[in-house]
């Protein structure tokens, strides 16, 4: 994978220096909340509920051993022994002290990691497919043109304060894993006529309050084009967008306001005007990085092993049927450890958990791992002997669940038990749902199922594109939980639909089994799969179940 | 009766910690939600709110929460107010492992 050249280094230290006396200066008071506040967030500092937050990026989701070490390291000595993975592939350390977060960054650029541009109206943490270079669906790996675009974003001076936030997300394969049709910039790797591979440019997506499915406005950008076409993306959204109303600054507005024809009309001209201004060096830059990325050395050896563990051992079975994914080299699989335990904290890896698997990406995963937007952790490499010891190791740790993609793998913000803009709890219906799935051993029959809660409007939990999406909202006081179904994140993205009323905290896990019973009840077999039913059904058969069994009872 | 000034507290969050506290009628910062001086009057609370705000060493975005009379003090009447006396729900952290 990549490493910092000097001048990352360089600039990610002096970001430290600069970051510390300005911790000093506001302990001292010579700097104010107001003045320190947008200088804090600029080094992804938040002040939550209880508590400052850290959140730190991993670019395109991917670590390497040490610095998971140093993630375990840094939660154990200045937070609370864990770490909560987020949808965009950061990592959020919920309980730091304003006076250790100095000392925090300092460690982190020790393995070239650090938080900025992790809050702000800038281009945020490049997001990727969590498979990428594995999956054996790729047509090319699509983390070094990641890494180009998180090196020209850095401190790009022209983009630092955009009129809001600014999301990109790549992948390197027509199975859209990274939900790049809900980013403000999707890039979805294809292949012209000739064959040569280059990118379907896809802009104005977003979830929030205003959800929206980005529009393609280039259906194939040649791969030396990426940069200035991104580049006046961004130029024309810088120029467009509104500034006047935080609600309607992000570029999903700005597209459909200025309408899809309209804004493709002005990004090619914009590119147009800096395509000549870029004289090679991006693509000679992104040639090095493509060289960091190599594949690793895949040891050529028997498989045998794995067909004797899966043909002897149920549990590791069960955890394999669900927990793998093919990998391109038909002797290994892609590993996905879930940080879904049944009640556990979607997302949630205490400092012991991050070192079992720093040791086994080492051991037994070329020394990769990755973080997924659905937050679990991927060892991408695994030869498929190892995989027993893999799986014995993972269950010893607590990191043996056999349940991804499953109705408890559940995506969640940390809502109202962490943060200060949610409405309402999303952790502790995540982990009744799960629980109460369990118990009920169902999970396994109804199959494939992707259950989505945030805490609030602005939608971090990707409720809208959940196959069953939960909004907690605060309805006169109470928390009230807003259901919608029929969200899809994949390269056949919707945007999810309303049952109609929300239902209370104790209501809602009853509400989400009722759905359950009405697919297991309608569908046309157990290949037909939540999703699939629910398009052929439409939502009445749902509707029904949620609402009329309710009888007198107040579902406001 | 109608329009009649609900009762506040005045909260924010420690400026080293980050922890939530309250501001007493005796001026201090206290960590429990039963001790903050419950102010009844609206410009008194506007007051305490400037006086709060102005501790700048101390605190970090003060604001004035809803709150009512209890037996042992003032009681948060929005399930926000009562997570921040709290902590988390998924762990025992925050102030329901400190104070306790």
């Amino acid at each position: 994978m990549y490493s910092y050249s000097d001048f990352d280094e360089a600039f990610v230290r002096e970001r430290v220096a600069q970051f510390s006396q300005q911790v000093e200066r506001r302990l001292d008071g010579s700097l104010s909340e107001d003045e320190f506040r947008p200088l804090r967030l600029m080094n992804g500092l938040y002040l939550q509920l209880h508590a400052y937050m850290l959140r730190v990026a991993i670019p395109y989701g991917t670590l390497n051993p040490s610095q998971m070490r140093q993630l375990a390291y840094i939660a154990e000595t200045w937070d609370k022994g864990y770490g909560h993975f987020t949808t965009r592939q950061n990592i959020q350390f919920n309980w730091p002290k304003l006076e250790d977060v100095p000392a925090i960054l300092s460690a982190l650029a020790d393995v070239e990691m650090h938080a900025i541009q992790t809050s702000g109206n800038c281009v945020r943490n490049v997001t990727s497919d969590h498979f990428a270079g594995a999956a054996a669906d790729e047509i090319e790996d699509p983390r070094p043109v990641a890494e180009l675009l998180r090196q020209w974003s850095t401190d790009h001076p022209e983009f630092q304060f955009l009129p809001r936030k600014f999301k990109i997300a790549i992948t390197g394969s027509p199975n859209d894993r990274a939900v790049t049709k809900a980013h403000d910039i999707g890039l979805r790797m294809v292949r012209n006529s000739a064959g040569e591979p280059g990118f379907e440019v896809i802009v104005g997506g977003g979830l929030g309050r205003t959800p929206m499915i980005g529009h393609t406005v280039r259906d194939f950008l040649p791969k030396a084009d990426l940069l200035p076409y991104v580049e006046a993306v961004l130029s024309v959204y810088n120029t467009l967008g509104r500034r006047d109303n935080k609600y309607k600054a992000r570029i999903k507005i700005t597209v459909h306001e200025t309408g899809v024809e309209e804004i493709s009309r002005m990004i090619e001209d914009r590119f147009a005007e800096l395509r000549p201004l870029f004289g090679g060096n991006d693509q000679k830059l992104l040639a090095e990085i493509e060289e960091a990325f190599a594949p690793p050395a895949f040891k050529v050896t028997s498989t045998e092993a794995y067909d004797a563990f899966y043909k002897a051992d149920p549990v590791f079975r069960a955890w394999a049927d669900t927990n793998l994914t093919a990998h391109r080299n038909a002797q290994y699989a892609i590993v996905t450890v879930s940080l879904k335990a049944h009640g556990a904290t979607p997302g949630d890896a205490t400092a012991e958990q991050m070192r079992v698997l720093a040791d086994l990406a080492e051991t037994y995963g070329h020394s990769e791992l990755r973080i997924s937007h659905e937050q679990n952790v991927i060892l991408p490499h695994v030869h498929k002997g190892d995989l027993p010891a893999v799986h014995a190791a993972l269950h010893k740790a607590g990191l043996g669940t056999a349940n991804v993609g499953l109705i408890s793998d559940i995506i969640a913000c940390p809502g109202m038990d962490y943060c200060a803009l949610a409405t309402a709890r999303s952790i502790p219906v995540a982990q009744e749902i799960a629980t109460r799935f369990d118990a009920l051993k169902l999970e396994h029959d109804i199959g494939p199922l992707k259950i989505k809660i945030s805490g609030c409007i602005n939608a971090c939990g990707h409720h809208h594109v959940g196959h069953i999406g939960i909004l907690g909202l605060d309805r006169a006081g109470v928390e009230n939980y807003q259901i919608t179904l029929g969200g899809d994140g994949t390269e056949t993205a919707a945007i999810g639909e309303k049952t109609g009323p929300g239902f209370a905290y104790d209501e809602i896990v009853p509400a989400i089994e009722r759905i359950v019973g009405a697919y297991l009840e309608h569908r046309e077999g157990p290949e037909e799969t939540f999703l699939m039913a629910y398009r052929r059904l439409g939502m009445a058969p749902f509707k029904a179940a949620l609402y009329d069994a309710e009888g007198d009872r107040d579902a406001a | 009766m109608k329009g009649r000034f609900t009762p506040k507290v005045v909260t924010a969050n420690d400026l080293r910690l980050g922890d939530v506290v309250y501001l007493t009628a005796n001026d201090r910062w206290s960590r429990h939600h039963h001790e903050a001086e419950l102010i009844e009057d609206e410009a008194h609370a506007q007051l305490r709110l400037i006086h709060a705000a102005a501790q700048k060493l101390t605190v970090v975005g003060a604001y004035l929460a809803d709150a009512k009379a209890g037996p042992n003090g003032p009681e948060p009447t929005h399930f926000r107010e009562e997570f921040r006396t709290r902590g988390p729900s998924n762990y025992p952290h925050g102030k329901q492992a400190e104070l306790n």
